[in-house]
């Protein structure tokens, strides 16, 4: 087994055992989109409008929030250090528990949203399309958000501060992936180039949240 | 019997529940042939419990 | 037999595995009667052969809250008689309770497509269904991530409390915030009136899908026992390893 199997599958079975929360993002995914409706009235007509921004906010939260506990763990009992000092290049260890946490968490957001899609009417022929933007856009959250968690463990401080931290760098991804889900939904603009712009976000992410994660790490834990 | 024109709807809500309830069903028989299965191997390695002990 | 009977966790397992075949066949028997019941019941004047659905859809409802009603009453059992068989008691109906009201959502849902035009309706009751799963989900999770069972069961007990002070205050708001938005344009479903070709078969149904509630609840709280009595002579196992080393 290559040191990338054994990481990815070590910090697989972490998030699904007793105390790990793998399905905890996608239970408050489906918390937080319930209570919308509350806030604003039952009106099909409004949710179904609104429905792909609710989604997408909601998704954003949920990876973010999730993202807390990311390196916390692993840097109270000292795995951490055994990473950092292991011959595979941080930047890749860190890239590897970025994936790791997606395939766990943001992976079962991709497959409620369909679910939550219906409940906010929007068609079914569309929820298969928003649930491609959430997939193509969700990893750019994870890796974007590896950083504050990166940032958040180097500081000793968690909750709320990874949130603060990275919801601003989120911005592009929000405007492009709810553009992406409105132009596939409502039309009339196409759906091909706020889609790509959303994949591309994602794959320069890919390559900037590591770098940046293993760097905040080598500088604050020496 | 005919469903009329909502057929498709009466056999999918059908169908989920007993979906739903041969999960909940075949969980409870699994989870018990697999405990009883380690309780056995326990009590064959002469792990016994307390109680079983003192009686 | 007295309920102080009922705590030694070794004499209960003995009346669950008597009791358990008994109560399978009656389940299966009144499963079939009942079905037979709902493929000949006549359809609804108004709307058709799809108030075949309201056979699975209104037990699942009233199962999904008797469930909770079950776990408040092992909490007091937890938390106030200290009964030593009730946390599990309440640890076992949270999964049955949770699949009944995911059963209740999903056929409403499949029935709101054709009476409503869309599978999902704001409406007060599906709404406060809604709020009772997320609840359920939230005690499932609290389960998950204990790591000491009985701990863990202390702390679910006093959730399954709170939720059930809290439950009509959710339900009137529910129904506040609902009539607020929507005057009265929505399709009922409950008329003061059942017509008694459907009333019969539905409640045999009902009556059928309780006794597999209590069926499958037996069956959990004998998993869980099991469950417990591994668990605990793991932890002897291990101690003796450690004194052998010692």
């Amino acid at each position: 087994m290559s040191p990338f199997t054994s990481l990815l599958g070590r910090d697989m079975r972490l998030a699904v055992r007793v105390g790990g929360g793998a399905l905890m993002g996608a239970l408050f995914f489906l918390v937080v989109v319930s209570m919308i409706p509350f806030a604003i009235g039952p009106d099909l007509a409004l949710l179904a409008r609104i429905g792909p921004a609710i989604l997408w906010l909601g998704a954003l939260l949920a990876s973010l929030l999730a993202l807390d506990r990311l390196f916390a763990t692993d840097y109270e009992d000292g795995s951490l250090d055994l990473l950092m000092m292991g011959g595979m290049p941080l930047e890749l260890a860190v890239a590897t528990k970025a994936i790791a946490h997606w395939i766990t968490t943001g992976l079962p957001l991709v497959i409620v949203a369909p679910l939550l899609g219906l409940m906010l009417n929007v068609e079914l022929h569309a929820v298969g399309w928003l649930a491609l933007t959430l997939a193509a856009g969700t990893p750019a959250l994870t890796f974007l958000g590896l950083i504050g968690a990166a940032l958040s463990v180097a500081l000793r401080r968690g909750g709320l501060l990874v949130a603060v931290l990275v919801l601003p760098l989120t911005v592009p991804v929000l405007i492009f992936g709810v553009a992406a889900a409105n132009a596939a939904i409502v039309g009339p603009a196409p759906f091909g180039p706020p889609f790509t712009i959303l994949c591309a976000l994602s794959l320069a992410s890919l390559v900037l949240g590591p770098i940046a994660a293993a760097a905040v790490l080598r500088h604050g834990l020496e | 019997m005919s469903l009329g024109p909502h057929a498709d709807f009466i056999i999918a809500a059908y169908a989920v529940t007993i979906f739903i309830v041969v999960a909940l069903v075949s969980w409870v028989v699994l989870d018990y042939s697999a405990q009883r299965r380690i309780l056995d191997d326990l009590e064959e390695r002469g792990i016994t419990r307390r109680s079983q002990r003192e009686g | 037999m007295p309920i102080v009977d009922l705590a030694n966790p070794t004499r209960f397992l003995n009346i669950v595995n008597r009791i358990l075949p008994w109560l399978i066949t009656a389940t299966l028997l009144l499963f079939v009667i009942g079905l037979y019941r709902v493929v000949n019941a006549p359809d609804d004047y108004q709307q058709g052969a799809t108030v075949k659905i309201m056979f699975l859809h209104v037990p699942a409802a009233w199962l999904g809250m008797f469930g909770w009603g079950l776990m408040s009453v092992a909490a007091l059992g937890t938390l106030v008689w200290r009964h030593p068989l009730a946390d599990v008691a309440g640890k076992a109906a949270a999964p049955i309770g949770a699949a009944f009201t995911l059963i209740c959502l999903i056929t409403g849902s499949l029935w709101g497509r054709p009476t409503w035009g869309t599978y999902w309706v704001w409406d007060a009751r599906l709404t406060s269904m809604l709020v009772l799963l997320l609840l359920y989900l939230g005690v499932l999770a609290l389960y998950w991530t204990a790591e000491e069972p009985s701990r863990g069961a202390r702390a679910a007990a006093v959730l399954s409390l709170v939720g059930a002070i809290n439950l009509p205050i959710i339900k009137f708001s529910v129904d506040w915030w609902n009539t607020l938005h929507q005057p009265a344009s929505v399709f009922r479903m409950g008329r003061s009136t059942i017509d008694p070709a459907l009333l019969i078969p539905l409640l045999i149904v009902a009556l059928a899908f309780t006794l597999l509630f209590l069926t499958l609840h037996l069956a959990i709280m004998r998993n869980e026992l099991l469950r417990r009595r591994v668990r605990s002579m793991r932890l002897l196992q291990a101690q003796r390893l450690a004194e052998a080393r010692a």
